[in-house]
C-alpha cells in the first residue's frame, strides 16, 4: 500500500477555506494555490485533485478519489451515493431556504388557491424532498444558475437556494420563507478505502478534527 | 442502424466472455471443495414468496403478471430463492445443507451511474449450521474463492448486524431515538450520527462510546479497544464476533478479515455477522452477505444459516486492475 492518498478539494466558493485548513494541519497547498492549469498535485505524503463540488461525490464513490471535500447542501441533493460523511469541517456555512418575493403572502395565496406551487431551483432533489415531506404540492423546475431571477419575471412562484449572506435575494427583492437545512463543508470518504486504508484515513480526521 | 438496449445491460463479447468463463468456474470449483453443491432457481418467483422472505422482496424491482393474474418478480438476490427451495425441497433430509450457484440477479438502476440492472452472482448458502462454526466455514469459502479469483489484496470487512442495536438497547435508548441512530449508521453518515447522539439524554461517556465504537475497524484489536472504550456493555456486544475471530485466526485467516464495528447492510434478513469484500484495486464493493438465522423459518424449517454473495464482473474488473499492476497471483 504504497501509493498515496488521493484528497478531491471543491474549486470555487470552499476553495480557499479548504487550502487554509489543509495548510494548518503541515501539508503546504502552496502548489495548488499557484495560478496553473493543473488539476492534480503532489504534495508531501498526500495527492490533491481539485474539482467541481458537485462532481466530488461521484469520483469519491467510485474511489477515483480516496477522500473529498465539499458541501451538505451536494451531499444532500446526490443522497443516493454511497460516500462516508466523516467530518463536519465547519466552515462555508450557509442556509437552503425556500425564499419569494418580498412583502407579500403571493406564494401562500398561490398555495392555497390552485394546490401547489412552482419552485424554481438547482437543487431539485432536496426541494422536491422538502415539500414532499412537508405534505405539500410543489412543481419543481429545475435551472443551471441566477435562480433568484425565476420568481421576479414569474418562472416559478418560489425559489430553493443556497444563502450565505442574504444579499442577492435582498438585492432581487427576494425574502427567506423557510429553512430547509444549514449546510457546511463534509469530508467525505470512499466505503472501500474506509476500511483498507483505515490508519492513514483515521489519522487525517484526527488531524482535521483536532485543529 | 443501432438497436438500443436497456441502460445497465449488455451484451458481453467472446474476449470477456472467455475470462469470465474462466473466473466462473474458478469460483465454482473453490465452493465445491467445500461440498457445496451447485442449484438453479427461476428467474423470475412468485412475489408473495419473496416478500414472505422478506418484506421489501429484499429490493426487487420489475414485476409483470402472468395469464392467472398472478405477480411475478425477477430475483434481486439468490438468498430467498435458495430458502425457499431448501424448506421446500429438501424437508426429508438432514441439515447442513451446501448449495453454491452462479446466476444472473437484477435490480432498478439510477440512470447514468454505471449501475448494472443485470449482473452476475456467484455464492454460497449453508443452511443448518449456527455460529460461530457456520460463519467461519462461510468465511474461509470466501478467502478460498478470492484465492481462486487470484485476488491476494482483497479483503472480507466482518460486522455485526445487531451490535449496535444491541448497544442502544443496554444503553436504555427508547426505539423511537434508536432508530434515527441505526438509519445515520446504515447511510454511513457519521456527522448526523454524532449530532443525534448529542441530543441523548445518556451521560457523556455513553455518548462518546455510541459516537467512537462505530468508527472501530481493522484486526483483533478493535475488540479490546471496544472494551476499553465501552467496558463490559461494548465487550458483550462484539463477544460474538471476537469468537469468530479466534476460529478464523485458528485456521490461519486473520490477515484476511477487517473487524468493522460500523458495518451494517441493508437487507432486513440479517442476524448476526455481516460480510463485505472489497479490493485496493476497485472503489466499489465486490461482495457481501452474512447470517440470517431467522429467514429458513419463514419458509417453515427453522434453521440458522449463513451465506455470501460476489458480485462476478466487478470480481473481474479487479482481476484484470490487479494483473495489470502486477499485484495478482498468490496470497
Amino acid at each position: 500500500m504504497t501509493e498515496k492518498l488521493k484528497l478531491a478539494v471543491p474549486r470555487g466558493a470552499l476553495f480557499e477555506e479548504t487550502l487554509a485548513m489543509l495548510d494548518s494541519i503541515g501539508l503546504d497547498c502552496a502548489p495548488v494555490r499557484a495560478v496553473s492549469r493543473s488539476l492534480l498535485f503532489e504534495l508531501d505524503g498526500i495527492t490533491i485533485v481539485t474539482l467541481r463540488p458537485s462532481d466530488i461525490p461521484t469520483y469519491v464513490e467510485a474511489g477515483a478519489a480516496d477522500l473529498g471535500i465539499t458541501g451538505k447542501d451536494v451531499l444532500m441533493e446526490q443522497s443516493e451515493r454511497v460516500v462516508y460523511e466523516l467530518l463536519d469541517l465547519g466552515y462555508g456555512r450557509c442556509e437552503m431556504i425556500v425564499a419569494t418575493r418580498k412583502g407579500t403572502a403571493v406564494a401562500d395565496e398561490l398555495e392555497r388557491r390552485l394546490g401547489a406551487v412552482r419552485v424554481a431551483t438547482k437543487y431539485p432533489e432536496i426541494a422536491t424532498r422538502h415539500f414532499e415531506q412537508q405534505g405539500r404540492q410543489a412543481e419543481v423546475i429545475e435551472v443551471k444558475g441566477s435562480v433568484e431571477l425565476a420568481p421576479v419575471v414569474g418562472l416559478a412562484d418560489a425559489i430553493v437556494d443556497l444563502t450565505a449572506t442574504g444579499r442577492t435575494l435582498a438585492e432581487n427583492d427576494l425574502e427567506v420563507r423557510e429553512t430547509i437545512a444549514t449546510c457546511t463543508a463534509r469530508l467525505v470518504a470512499n466505503r472501500v478505502a474506509h476500511k483498507l486504508r483505515q490508519a492513514e484515513i483515521d489519522d487525517l480526521v484526527g488531524r482535521l478534527d483536532g485543529r | 442502424m443501432t438497436y438500443l438496449i436497456p441502460p445497465g445491460t449488455r451484451d458481453i463479447l467472446p474476449d470477456e466472455m472467455r475470462e469470465l468463463r474462466q473466473l466462473s468456474w474458478a469460483l465454482l470449483g473453490a465452493f465445491g471443495q467445500f461440498g457445496y453443491g451447485e442449484v438453479s432457481t427461476p428467474t423470475m418467483e412468485y412475489e408473495d414468496v419473496l416478500v414472505q422472505g422478506d418484506e421489501r422482496a429484499a429490493g426487487a424491482s420489475y414485476r409483470t403478471f402472468d395469464e392467472a393474474g398472478q405477480v411475478l418478480a425477477l430475483r434481486s438476490d439468490m438468498t430467498i430463492p435458495i430458502a425457499r427451495l431448501a424448506a421446500t425441497r429438501f424437508t426429508d433430509r438432514d441439515a447442513p445443507l451446501r448449495f453454491c450457484y452462479l446466476s444472473p440477479a437484477y435490480r432498478a438502476v439510477t440512470p447514468q451511474r454505471g449501475q448494472q440492472r443485470e449482473f452476475l452472482q456467484a455464492g454460497v448458502e449453508l443452511i443448518g449450521v449456527g455460529w460461530p462454526e457456520g460463519t467461519v466455514e462461510v468465511l474461509e469459502v470466501l478467502s478460498a474463492a478470492l484465492d481462486a479469483a487470484k485476488l491476494p489484496r482483497a479483503r472480507i470487512g466482518v460486522g455485526d448486524a445487531g451490535f449496535y442495536r444491541g448497544l442502544l438497547e443496554s444503553y436504555g435508548i427508547p426505539a423511537e431515538q434508536a432508530e434515527p441512530l441505526l438509519a445515520a449508521l446504515a447511510s454511513h453518515d457519521l456527522v448526523e450520527l454524532e449530532r443525534l447522539a448529542s441530543a441523548l439524554d445518556v451521560g457523556a461517556k455513553q455518548r462518546s462510546v455510541l459516537v467512537d465504537l462505530p468508527g472501530l475497524r481493522g484486526g483483533r484489536g478493535v475488540f479490546d479497544r471496544a472494551a476499553e472504550l465501552g467496558g463490559t456493555a461494548a465487550a458483550d456486544a462484539v463477544s460474538q464476533l471476537r469468537v469468530v475471530s479466534e476460529g478464523l485466526e485458528a485456521k490461519g485467516l486473520a490477515d484476511r478479515v477487517i473487524f468493522d464495528l460500523g458495518l451494517v447492510r441493508d437487507l432486513g434478513y440479517y442476524t448476526g455477522a455481516v460480510f463485505e469484500v472489497y479490493d485496493p484495486a476497485l472503489g466499489h464493493v465486490l461482495g457481501g452477505g452474512g447470517r440470517y438465522d431467522e429467514l429458513l423459518g419463514r419458509f417453515g424449517r427453522p434453521l440458522p444459516a449463513c451465506g455470501f454473495a460476489l458480485y462476478v464482473e466487478r470480481v473481474h474488473v479487479a482481476q484484470a486492475e490487479e494483473e495489470r499492476s502486477g499485484q495478482g497471483g498468490p496470497r
